[in-house]
């Protein structure tokens, strides 16, 4: 994979950096929402209740640049960590005998084995290889950044709002009533000075890992091995794939569901991946149009003589 | 208990609170079935919340944008070819609309700007990757010729100039009016990003029919003959593309057809059809062409309204990121694995 910022003009720059979120042990506390609100000094976007779930944030925004999804399913879940479950798992092979465990109610952890489970994840931008948003904006205000990280500048930006449909993850967006755009700068004020990314700062899980992201590939591969080793089989990788659609994220997730469990999209592409065939196609059309013009007029002179 | 467990390093005997375990699926998913190869019908989402984030163009600005530029790009060329072929009033006519609308496009793009004093920011840069940089620029160069060209034809003075004004118009025209293609193709938005191929031919239609329109509209009957068959042969073009532009989205292209956007385009084709109809029959009628020039100007802005609606539509519902995405992630998925 070339080097993101390499390749936008910076001579030796750092290690790519980036963050791996490990939803699997999150707890939704949303420290990491208020963090980054207090240090970006982010504004409120309104205090309500979504009434939906613990979720009351809803989504990535201009004000949220950290979201806490928070799931609630229902499905068998097996406690962790528990000799004897395993065993009772191994027989639980028909329904009488899943129904008569759940009434048993081994609860641990708070959670009755009535098949409830919750999924708990802290989405951010994902500082894309292949940003769409960067290579959308016209003005140059959004760009990459020395640690590989995708920025906008605000006193650039002029609040066009391209960067907001182009983004495949739905991160980027116009804040009301000052117009620009805005997400997540991965705390470069605080990467500059050698510092943690204030929501990795104040993970108290360390759900949130930040640091350079081959790094955090090699974590992420060795934690989805555990895990699988311990029998979570949907346990995945999202986004750490530099072969997928957007050249793998900059921050990356394990995730223990389906990516749009979590609001988030199954297989993104960055939209400028077909802008060549775009201008062609348009192209065509626009020598198609000259033609209908001139063929317009030459029908009538034809016509005449 | 805690007294002898808590150390400052955690939970002596603990591993790291980031390696523990989430618990595991305990049955359902076992030995019992087996994984699923083709992917279910039904999609599951985030409580419905859509994927993507919606623009936040306001949609009468980005939908009339999209039409005053086809009309201004159209009516650029049908003014250059009616001067050529001497028909001063089709050319008047046309370069006056060429300009105004021009002028109207670009206060529509400045007054939906966040910043919209900070749109000189928009040439700091020019960049292919964007279809807006590029259109500044276009715009930039297209709107001061067609104004040169315009004040040339009223005034009768600096003709050269005019004439030479008149030719960059009709060069940058044609770009004007399918570069808007581009610009919202070159988005997340499913409706418009899966019609990339076809969105071009629909715009670059819908502008000659608005520009035709326009043309017959506002040049007497003697000279409107080229704006009759601009406008008819965009009408063709602009139809046939939208058809087979929505048939080969499949459940992307069900926007087109639906709510808001499903009301314009059935709008658009009925102005279309009255159009088109008033055009072949009355084209000798002055009254009757000026009827259906306008006819043919609400069906083209209609089309533009309808996509600006299907691409809302299609943002606002995860369904239209989800379905497609996964279908195309375990298609290539299941098709390496055969091979």
């Amino acid at each position: 994979m070339a080097d993101q910022a390499a390749t936008g003009g910076y001579h030796d720059p750092p290690p790519r950096m980036g963050f791996f979120t490990d939803t699997s042990v999150c707890i939704g506390c949303k420290a990491c929402e208020v963090a980054c609100k207090e240090w970006n000094r982010v504004p409120d976007d309104g205090l309500v209740l979504t009434g939906m779930s613990y979720d009351n944030t809803i989504g990535l925004g201009a004000d949220t640049w950290r979201h806490v999804a928070f799931i609630e399913q229902r499905r068998p879940v097996a406690a962790p960590a528990r000799e004897d479950g395993e065993a009772q798992d191994g027989q639980a092979q028909d329904g009488q005998a899943q129904d008569g465990q759940a009434q048993d109610g081994q609860a641990q952890d708070g959670q009755a084995r009535d098949g409830l489970r919750w999924l708990m994840a802290s989405d951010v931008c994902k500082h894309c290889t292949h940003a769409a948003c960067l290579d959308v904006c016209p003005t140059g205000a959004l760009f990459r950044t020395e640690f590989g990280t995708v920025v906008v500048q605000e006193d650039i930006c002029n609040g066009c709002g391209y960067c907001i449909p182009a983004c495949p993850y739905g991160v980027i967006d116009q804040r009301k009533g000052d117009g620009r755009a805005w997400k997540c700068t991965l705390c470069y004020d605080r990467l500059g000075a050698g510092m943690t990314p204030a929501c990795a700062q104040a993970c108290p899980t360390e759900s949130i890992q930040f640091g350079p992201l081959d790094e955090l590939r090699e974590r992420a591969a060795a934690r989805l091995g555990q895990l699988h080793g311990e029998g979570v089989a949907e346990a995945r990788l999202y986004g750490e794939d530099p072969g997928d659609g957007v050249g793998g994220d900059g921050a990356f997730f394990l995730l223990l569901d389906e990516p749009e469990v979590y609001g988030l999209p199954p297989d993104p592409v960055v939209t400028t991946r077909d802008l060549p065939s775009m201008w062609r196609h348009a192209a065509v059309a626009a020598t198609g149009l000259m033609a209908a013009a001139a063929a317009a007029f030459a029908a009538e002179w034809l016509g005449r003589h | 208990m805690s007294s002898s467990e808590v150390t400052r390093q955690g939970l002596r005997g603990m591993r790291p609170g980031r390696e523990a375990g989430p618990g595991r699926p305990a049955r359902r998913r076992g030995r019992r079935g087996e994984q699923a190869m083709v992917p279910a019908a039904e999609f599951t989402s985030y409580y419905g919340k859509p994927v993507i984030n919606s623009p936040v163009w306001g949609s009468r600005a980005i939908a009339g944008y999209l039409f005053l530029g086809g009309l201004a790009g159209g009516s650029a060329l049908l003014g250059a070819g009616a001067q050529a072929t001497g028909r001063p009033a089709l050319a008047t006519a046309a370069k006056t609309g060429a300009f105004a609308a021009g002028c109207v496009s670009v206060a529509a793009l400045i007054h939906d700007l966040g910043r919209p004093a900070r749109f000189v920011n928009m040439l700091r840069v020019f960049k292919v990757t964007s279809p807006m940089s590029m259109g500044s620029w276009l715009l930039g160069g297209f709107v001061p010729a067609t104004a040169v060209a315009a004040a040339s034809a009223w005034t009768g003075k600096v003709p050269r100039l005019g004439t030479a004004a008149t030719a960059v118009s009709a060069l940058l025209g044609p770009a004007v009016a399918t570069y808007t293609a581009v610009l919202v193709s070159n988005t997340a938005v499913p409706a418009w990003h899966d019609g990339h191929r076809e969105l071009p031919f629909v715009f670059a239609g819908s502008a000659a029919m608005a520009a035709g329109g326009l043309g017959l509209l506002a040049a007497p009957a003697g000279q409107n003959a080229p704006a009759r068959n601009l406008a008819l042969l965009g009408a063709g073009a602009e139809a046939v593309a939208f058809e087979r532009m929505t048939k080969r989205m499949g459940m992307v292209g069900e926007p087109y057809s639906a709510d808001r956007a499903g009301t314009y385009h059935r709008a658009s084709q009925a102005l279309l059809a009255l159009g088109v109809a008033g055009t072949l029959l009355g084209r000798r009628h002055r009254v009757i062409a000026a009827l259906s020039g306008m006819a043919l100007l609400g069906s083209s802005a209609a089309t533009r309204w309808a996509v600006v609606h299907a691409g809302l539509a299609s943002a606002a519902d995860p369904k239209y990121a989800v379905v497609p995405q996964r279908q195309r992630r375990d298609g290539d998925g299941a098709a390496a694995e055969a091979g």
